[in-house]
């Protein structure tokens, strides 16, 4: 009998993964674990996130085949998860929902979060005030100017968000600030990680509250007639991607596929593909690969998306990538905002920049393969979000000369 | 044999805690840091912990985190820090490193182990390292007879204060509060109940980082504690100064003070 791939428990997934953490989080994080394990296999808690994907998100989320923009991928066949059509606007609300009534099952009253794109902020405030925990979101003060519209809605939605000033002011720097509040915190406080990556349990755990995308996707394609040749996702930390890709790791014949942001391009100093252009080591509690310097020093990372923007990706995707059974492409923020351009002007469907990548890939491989090959494009992200800075970028503003 | 074991043992026998002092290496520059450590040394400290900077310091506060982020502008390297820890076995002090974990991985848990010994280094305090995920390390550091030293907190429970005694080799160090490295206050009752857990779990030296910043406050830690560790008051002496001779004055003025604290105090 050959092991499954799926569901994979942690700590470590392969040399990948583990618990790097200042021993003062040591008891929050076995607390959490501890709490998640029952929590998973306990039926009140799996019924009542059922009922709220059902009831709130508004799962299960639909697929979307879209052949005016497969015209560009090969004329391939191209079929979207829709993610985009959550509540909040992305994949982040699945997990968000998971970890916030885990927060309520322990016993915390307050909850904080990083957030790069605002897309997890959002999710986070969202779920605080369905529940009535108090919120406080760390961001990178970069992202909060590249991302006003995200800050105001956070506010809106009565949570306290935080611009972090140090460092790169990205959502490495915001991650920092969240670690330096739960230590301070950690009695009243848990932390509602945004993506699979992290200390033990965050990466398997993220994972799991997202696992419902590839669930939903394998099923959907199953009665639309079979299985894709290919699952395309985003990858920053990695969860919409791992989401997606966990119910397909044991169809071999299902190539995964991940797109990191490549910004300026890999060969740049400008760019974010962690996976391609990094190497092993520890961040942010847990072995991954890692964007850094001789001397172990994180380097600063760069994408157009602010979701992506982030020099480390989970573990089980460094474990995938090792493995070979997951590969992993980089896409420029010039080919994101091409697939984003033209996703929005065949299909009328204004995708995440971050998602935008998977997109871009999605042309490549149909390109590729031809029109014989069945695509799935995990849709991770609306790109309401975006709207200023996809005009800025396309020079439609106002006044703007290039 | 361990370097900090003995240093610590002759101080208690001397009826006093040790007074230990960290610095971030190339704040404000690599030169100047170094002097600054072996001033630390003439005025009293007992052992330095020589912080290599790194670009993530989660379980650092605003001063150190501006200063490890200007040295890390500054260009220093970790190399860097095996020059501070010669400089300052040469200047009488036990020199131990404080450092984040992934630059000791990078470098190589071998060699930096065997370059730190080379330097005259005593031993590696480990603030993102748990026994549990440090078996490499300590293995490393065992080979060259280094101390490994490991951080216990008030949440630290009853088995893992065990498992971190047992890890560690020259002392445990404690971290009474809750939170990241900063001046406090009130240095208060949690420290005396951390220190006397970790004592009960089989650590025969305890050693308390609790932002501290008077004299009087160190007296009051070294009525129960092995050691004193100070870190923000003495990195705040040299951000302070507007140049880096008045810097180290002051930190010469603070390093008394505090060593005045540590012998008063039973």
């Amino acid at each position: 009998m050959t092991s499954s791939l799926q569901s994979a428990p942690g700590p470590f997934f392969g040399d990948f993964g583990g618990r790097y953490v200042p021993e003062a989080l040591t008891a929050a994080l076995d607390e959490l674990t501890d709490a998640y394990e029952k929590a998973r296999i306990d039926p009140q808690f799996t019924d009542e996130l059922a009922r709220l994907a059902r009831d709130y998100t508004g799962r299960p989320s639909i697929i979307t085949e879209v052949p005016r923009f497969a015209r560009h991928a090969g004329g391939a066949t191209v079929v979207l998860k829709r993610e985009d059509l959550n509540h909040t606007g992305s994949h982040k609300i699945n997990n968000v929902l998971g970890q916030a009534l885990l927060t309520k099952r322990i016993g915390k009253s307050r909850i904080i979060a990083e957030t790069g794109a605002g897309q997890h902020g959002v999710a986070t405030a969202t779920a605080a005030a369905l529940m009535d925990l108090e919120c406080v979101i760390y961001m990178g003060e970069e992202d909060t100017e590249r991302q006003a519209l995200n800050v105001a809605r956070m506010r809106l939605l009565g949570a306290e968000v935080v611009p972090v000033t140090t460092g790169t002011r990205t959502l490495r720097d915001a991650i920092n600030e969240a670690f330096r509040d739960w230590v301070t915190n950690v009695e009243t406080t848990n932390y509602v990680f945004g993506t699979a990556a992290g200390p033990h349990p965050f990466p398997a755990m993220v994972r799991d509250f997202q696992r419902v995308i590839g669930v939903e996707a394998r099923a959907q394609m199953l009665e639309r007639g079979g299985l894709p040749d290919a699952v395309l996702a985003c990858v920053g930390g990695g969860s919409n991607a791992i989401g997606a890709f966990d119910a397909f790791l044991d169809d071999e014949a299902v190539r995964l596929i991940g797109c990191e942001a490549a910004g300026d391009g890999v060969e740049t100093t400008r760019h974010a593909s962690t996976i391609t252009g990094g190497r092993p080591g520890v961040l942010h509690g847990s072995k991954s690969y890692i964007l850094q310097d001789d001397d172990g020093q994180t380097n600063p990372s760069h994408s157009i998306s602010a979701g992506l923007d982030y020099p480390g990706v989970g573990p089980q995707h460094a474990w995938l990538a090792d493995l070979g059974r997951a590969e992993y492409w980089p896409v420029t923020d010039a080919q994101a905002m091409e697939a984003f351009r033209l996703l929005s002007r065949t299909e009328g469907i204004m995708p995440a920049i971050e998602s935008a990548h998977a997109l871009y890939g999605a042309m490549k491989l149909g390109q590729e393969l031809g029109p014989d090959a069945t695509l799935l494009v995990n849709l991770s992200g609306r790109g309401d979000k975006d709207v200023e800075q996809a005009a800025r970028w396309f020079e439609m503003l106002p006044g703007e000369d290039a | 044999m361990s370097a900090l074991a003995d240093r610590l043992d002759e101080i208690r026998g001397e009826g006093r805690a040790a007074l230990i002092g960290y610095l971030p290496v190339g704040y404000p520059d690599v030169d100047t840091s170094i002097k600054a450590m072996v001033a630390m040394v003439e005025a009293g400290v007992d052992i330095v912990e020589v912080g290599p900077p790194y670009s993530d310091p989660v379980l650092d506060g605003p001063v150190i985190q501006l200063a490890a982020a200007h040295a890390l502008e500054g260009g220093v390297r970790l190399t860097d820090g095996f020059r501070a820890v010669r400089a300052i076995a040469d200047a009488g002090a036990v020199p131990v490193v404080m450092s984040y974990f992934n630059p000791m991985l990078q470098y190589g848990l071998e060699r930096f182990a065997a370059d730190l010994v080379g330097a005259g280094g005593a031993g590696v305090i480990t603030p993102d390292l748990t026994p549990d995920v440090g078996e490499e390390w300590i293995a490393a550091a065992r080979a060259r007879d280094l101390d490994t030293i490991f951080l216990v907190a008030p949440s630290t429970t009853r088995e893992r204060m065990h498992l971190t005694a047992a890890a560690s080799r020259g002392f445990v160090y404690a971290t009474p509060l809750m939170g990241v490295t900063g001046e406090r206050a009130a240095v208060g009752d949690a420290a005396e109940r951390v220190v006397s857990e970790a004592r009960a779990a089989g650590a025969p030296r305890v050693c308390v980082g609790v932002g501290v910043s008077t004299g009087e406050q160190a007296a009051q830690i070294a009525r129960f504690a092995d050691g004193v560790i100070v870190g923000t008051a003495f990195v705040r002496c040299l951000t302070e100064a507007a140049t880096p001779d008045e810097g180290i004055e002051a930190l010469r003025r603070k390093v008394s003070e505090l060593a005045e604290g540590v012998r008063s105090a039973r």
